[in-house]
């Protein structure tokens, strides 16, 4: 068998399962996070809550800082392009980046096609809302997705209503006859061999993470109890009283996630949370960029 | 048979699913309590060793699985299963499990785009699937550890008595050979 880069990449992704992916700006955030357990670092310039509150365009870092956190730790390294941009894309793959997240956190760059990602060899991560837009970007060759949530804000409701949505339609899709799939297809606007796999095996092609809002082991517990194979932390941990700490809580909780006592004990004294903003309050809904 | 999945992060449900293949039961392994009664086999998954390294001494498992493992419990290391078992690792200061006389290199085929997968023979089974993902490999091994396959020159799967390890992921094919091999460790350890 001949190296099929899709299925490597996927992979890569089903090593992370079970693993907290940490939004880190420095190489010391980077080494922190490694030591607390993280599975692999997101390197970006700023933390999501941060170009929330800054407005203006946000772009892919500075390659000379990915790089910096790449020779800083040894587990994976990931960075955001954004939306459309496959020129940044391309100069993520030069630096042998571990894998890309095509990312609505960032300005979206197109605002009608998303990357051909079949034509990388990295891996891509991108962001859902729903089963129809993760088997779009799988179809457009994502190898893990995510669920969009609401970036930088500390509230974790938008990630639950997007885990929710994905894992209600994977039940009715597996629920369908099959002479039923080809109308699911054309109504989720994906090809038909996508719908099929989900109706013959109740998941995703690929890895599915929780990401957006996630900001307590106790939020970490409830996206993987709804579904998540893992869990993306952005601003949440160095945005709090004590990173350290609330990092290494949050990688435990995702192991034990059922386990009540273990949770109440890692919720202790954490220090102060991220403070957040709520859903209503916000100005821009990162989760609408591109579908 | 009764085989324990080492499930504290990484690769472990597919290697439930391998087992459940072969009509072997399995179970999880993510706290002190799920080691509390006796089992016949672990396997220790793929995924990062620096948090399953981390967790299983947080939450009390490696003393009491390291035990275990010297007194001639079978055991299983894919990757990052391969790093926590290994006595010394090349480019990291942090040794796990240690109880294995193989001395293992991390991250040897570079970052992601070093991935591959390829066919190889593996001893006393023949030619096999193997998929790296930011594998490790093994750059020597010492005192009874006999090789069982080989990949461009370097060392990818090695036994040393009740202790496998190798450095690609059979989990993640459909190949259930080197779980077979396993199971009849496995089972060879049960009648003792």
């Amino acid at each position: 068998m001949e190296n099929n880069r899709f299925e490597l990449n996927k992979n890569l992704a089903q090593m992370l399962k079970g693993g907290v992916i940490m939004d880190v700006t420095t190489p010391e955030q980077a080494k922190i996070a490694e030591a607390a357990g993280a599975c692999a670092v997101m390197a970006l310039e700023r933390i999501p809550a941060d170009i929330r509150a800054a407005g203006g365009v946000s772009r892919m870092s500075d390659p000379k800082m990915i790089k910096g956190i790449q020779n800083a730790v040894s587990i994976p390294v990931m960075a955001k392009c954004r939306i459309g941009h496959f020129a940044e894309a391309q100069i993520l793959q030069a630096i042998e980046i571990d894998y890309i997240d095509e990312s609505e956190v960032l300005s979206p760059a197109d605002d009608k096609y998303h990357i051909d990602k079949t034509a990388f060899d990295v891996p891509f991560v991108c962001g859902a809302k729903d089963l129809g837009e993760a088997l779009r970007r799988i179809n457009e060759g994502a190898a893990m997705i995510r669920t969009k949530g609401e970036p930088g804000t500390g509230d974790v409701v938008q990630a639950v209503r997007h885990m929710r949505l994905m894992q209600s339609e994977i039940r009715r899709i597996g629920s369908m006859s099959e002479d039923e799939l080809y109308d699911a297809a054309k109504q989720l606007q994906v090809p038909y061999d996508l719908v099929l796999y989900v109706h013959n095996n109740k998941k995703l092609p690929v890895v599915n993470f929780a990401a957006g809002g996630v900001a307590t082991p106790a939020d970490a517990a409830l996206m993987m109890q709804l579904g998540a194979e893992g869990v993306f932390v952005g601003s949440g941990i160095f945005k709090s009283g004590n990173p350290e700490k609330r990092a290494a809580a949050i990688v435990k909780a995702v192991t034990n996630y059922t386990d009540a006592k273990m949770l109440a004990e890692l919720s202790e004294d954490l220090g102060e949370a991220m403070v957040g903003i709520n859903e209503q309050e916000i100005e821009l809904l990162m989760a609408e960029r591109g579908k | 048979m009764r085989i324990g999945v080492l499930a504290l992060q990484g690769a472990f449900i597919e290697h439930e699913h391998m087992l459940a293949q072969i009509g072997v039961n399995s179970f999880e392994i993510r706290k002190q309590d799920d080691i509390g009664n006796s089992f016949d086999g672990l396997i220790i998954p793929g995924g990062e060793s620096t948090i399953q390294g981390k967790l299983m001494n947080e939450l009390g498992l490696l003393e009491p699985i390291r035990k275990m493992i010297l007194s001639g419990l079978p055991v299983f290391g894919t990757c990052a299963g391969l790093l926590l078992l290994a006595k010394n690792i090349e480019n990291d200061t942090h040794s796990y499990i240690a109880s294995m006389d193989i001395t293992a290199v991390r991250n040897a085929y570079g970052r992601q785009l070093g991935s591959f997968h390829t066919t190889a023979c593996f001893n006393g089974i023949g030619d096999v699937p193997m998929t790296f993902i930011r594998a490790p490999f093994i750059s020597s091994v010492s005192g009874n550890t006999e090789i069982l396959a080989e990949v461009g020159g370097k060392i990818v799967a090695a036994r040393q008595d009740n202790q496998l390890v190798t450095a690609f992921h059979p989990e993640l094919n459909e190949d259930v050979r080197i779980h077979e091999y396993f199971c009849e460790m496995c089972r060879n350890y049960t009648v003792c």
